[in-house]
């Protein structure tokens, strides 16, 4: 007895254009309604999205040769460096890059008004982009300066490779301290003057396969507005820590690396965006599909905002001093009413995770599915869970 | 009985004339001081509410422009630039006023303009950079 599907058989739906199809929101409410198993017996796929600021974003560049030709040693895009020591020509922007004349916080708290993240969005949306590149010169590539203008649509390739998205919970972040703090969590105001979050709770895909049982490499999924794939756990990918009842982890745990052509998303799904006093970097949309192939996959896509908790941490001492330890724990449903208790005060809550665009992304994808334009993939290979026995290290410091 | 909010320019020489004074004394109108960029001898800029009798409120407006200082109506002051918003709320907790919200539970961003106070703390707040300035009203 019980439920169980195959990819194959799922794809055959898809194709046929028969597969039912639910957001990870959406199917809270039919397994409450109807149970595991009736729930189970009826959806093929649910569908999960996030759109949320991630640093370790970025994209790899092939401009193609000028004439003569050029090693490129230093390569800057709009005056953000990007990365070339690779081969010639090619090269990785990242998304918190930032101009050489950027003041930083040299007047805090500094805008960070255009980094990596700004000129990937420019990228996509199509728009003109200052390629300046360097190099010494060689019998095989003589060229040692260029200045010229490119566009997505005219070099060889862009293709967005992201280290670490799709962070499987995160800290709630609040100030403890007397002064206002500018963080990657955003604006914290002094003595508990808010608490800041960001993932997408019930509707966040790896709260909805917490374990990774259908979520490996080589998974298709909606990366920036088109096709992606992940491409392999995450750096400070962290499976092994504490869990709820649910199997939820209680901190931040499991990451995902991901790839994509560039050339075929949308910059409404990749924005830059400018921390105050912290830095630029991307905001990411990403969704992915989890096939129902049983009972227990779908338990854990029926996932509630009220069943995910996260810690609360002081960022103005026990964060960047790494001292360890929180202020206790909270729910998803309590973050999202606005308002948590904090060491018995109330502290108004903001998310820097957009949950409408996060169920955007998961309704994009569930139309996707349901017209056959997407396909599941089975992974080729499954990614580190809790049998791994990872732990996420500390640097060593030595004299 | 009319209640504008208006942001008054003042030019350098001006800075130091009681100007509240008189509006309240000589028009009886009703002053709510939003914000003040008042320095000695600099050009400065008040944000306020102002209330009273149609009739004594234009007067009052009169007067104003003939000696020297620009009045602005505050409503166009901060505009949602909602393109470039992504809809995640971190403005919320920053906006003083309320005018910035996050509706719950659907969890979109509103701008209640009538709300703002013209403080610009979303300016730089909005990692999207959605909020815009515009530097001079329209009157």
């Amino acid at each position: 007895m019980g439920v169980h599907r195959t990819y194959e058989e799922i794809n055959e739906k898809i194709r046929a254009g028969k597969a039912v199809v639910l957001t990870a929101e959406e199917v809270i409410d039919l397994v409450e309604e109807k149970g595991l198993e009736r729930a189970a017996a009826e959806v093929d796929v649910v569908t999960t999205g996030t759109f949320g600021p991630m640093c370790s974003s970025g994209v790899f560049l092939n401009f193609g040769h000028p004439k003569p030709r050029i090693k490129m040693a230093e390569v800057y895009l709009n005056d953000v460096p990007a990365y070339a020591g690779i081969a010639a020509v090619d090269a990785y922007l990242g998304a918190t890059a930032l101009p050489a004349a950027d003041p930083g916080n040299r007047n805090h708290p500094g805008e960070f008004v255009y980094g990596g993240g700004h000129v990937i969005e420019d990228l996509v949306a199509g728009k003109e982009i200052r390629l300046r590149a360097a190099s010494y010169s060689t019998d095989c590539y003589p060229r040692k300066e260029i200045e010229t203008t490119i566009r997505l649509a005219e070099i060889n390739e862009a293709i967005l490779f992201n280290p670490r998205n799709a962070y499987q919970n995160y800290n709630v972040a609040v100030n403890l301290s007397e002064k206002t703090i500018y963080t990657y969590m955003g604006i914290l105001k002094p003595k508990l003057g808010n608490a800041n979050y960001s993932t997408s709770g019930q509707l966040s895909p790896l709260f909805n396969d917490p374990y990774l049982k259908t979520i490996g490499l080589g998974t298709r999924i909606f990366l920036g507005g088109g096709i992606g794939y992940v491409a392999w756990h995450g750096t400070q990918h962290n499976p092994c820590v504490e869990r709820t009842e649910g199997g939820i982890p209680k901190v931040p745990a499991g990451t995902l690396a991901v790839i994509g052509d560039l050339k075929q998303m949308n910059s409404r799904w990749l924005r830059g965006l400018s921390y105050l006093g912290y830095g630029a970097t991307l905001q990411v949309g990403l969704g992915i599909p989890i096939p129902i192939l049983n009972e227990e996959i779908m338990a854990y896509c029926s996932v509630r905002d009220d069943q995910i908790v996260a810690p609360i941490v002081d960022y103005s001492r026990s964060y960047p001093y790494r001292e360890g330890g929180n202020l206790g724990y909270v729910s998803y449903a309590e973050l999202r009413s606005g308002i948590i208790t904090v060491n018995g005060c109330r502290v108004p809550t903001a998310p820097l995770s957009s949950y409408s665009g996060a169920r955007e992304i998961a309704l994009t994808l569930k139309e996707w599915i349901q017209t056959g334009q997407f396909l599941l993939t089975a992974p080729s290979a499954p990614l580190p869970s809790v049998e791994s026995n990872i732990t996420l290290k500390p640097l060593p410091q030595r004299d | 009985m009319v209640k504008q909010k208006l942001v008054l320019h003042f030019p350098a020489n001006l800075v130091e004339q009681p100007f509240i004074y008189y509006l309240i004394k000589d028009y009886d109108l009703m002053v709510n001081i939003l914000r003040a960029d008042i320095n000695p001898r600099k050009e400065g800029r008040l944000f306020m509410e102002l209330s009273g009798d149609e009739d004594k409120f234009r007067k009052a407006l009169d007067w104003l422009q003939e000696s020297g200082v620009k009045v602005y109506n505050l409503k166009q002051q901060i505009t949602w630039n909602q393109e470039r918003c992504t809809q995640c709320g971190a403005c919320s907790v920053v906006c003083p006023s309320g005018a910035l919200v996050l509706s719950r539970p659907d969890m979109t961003v509103r701008f209640e303009e009538e709300k703002c106070v013209v403080c610009e703390l979303c300016l730089r707040a909005c990692p999207a950079r959605a909020m815009e300035a515009l530097l001079d009203g329209d009157r």
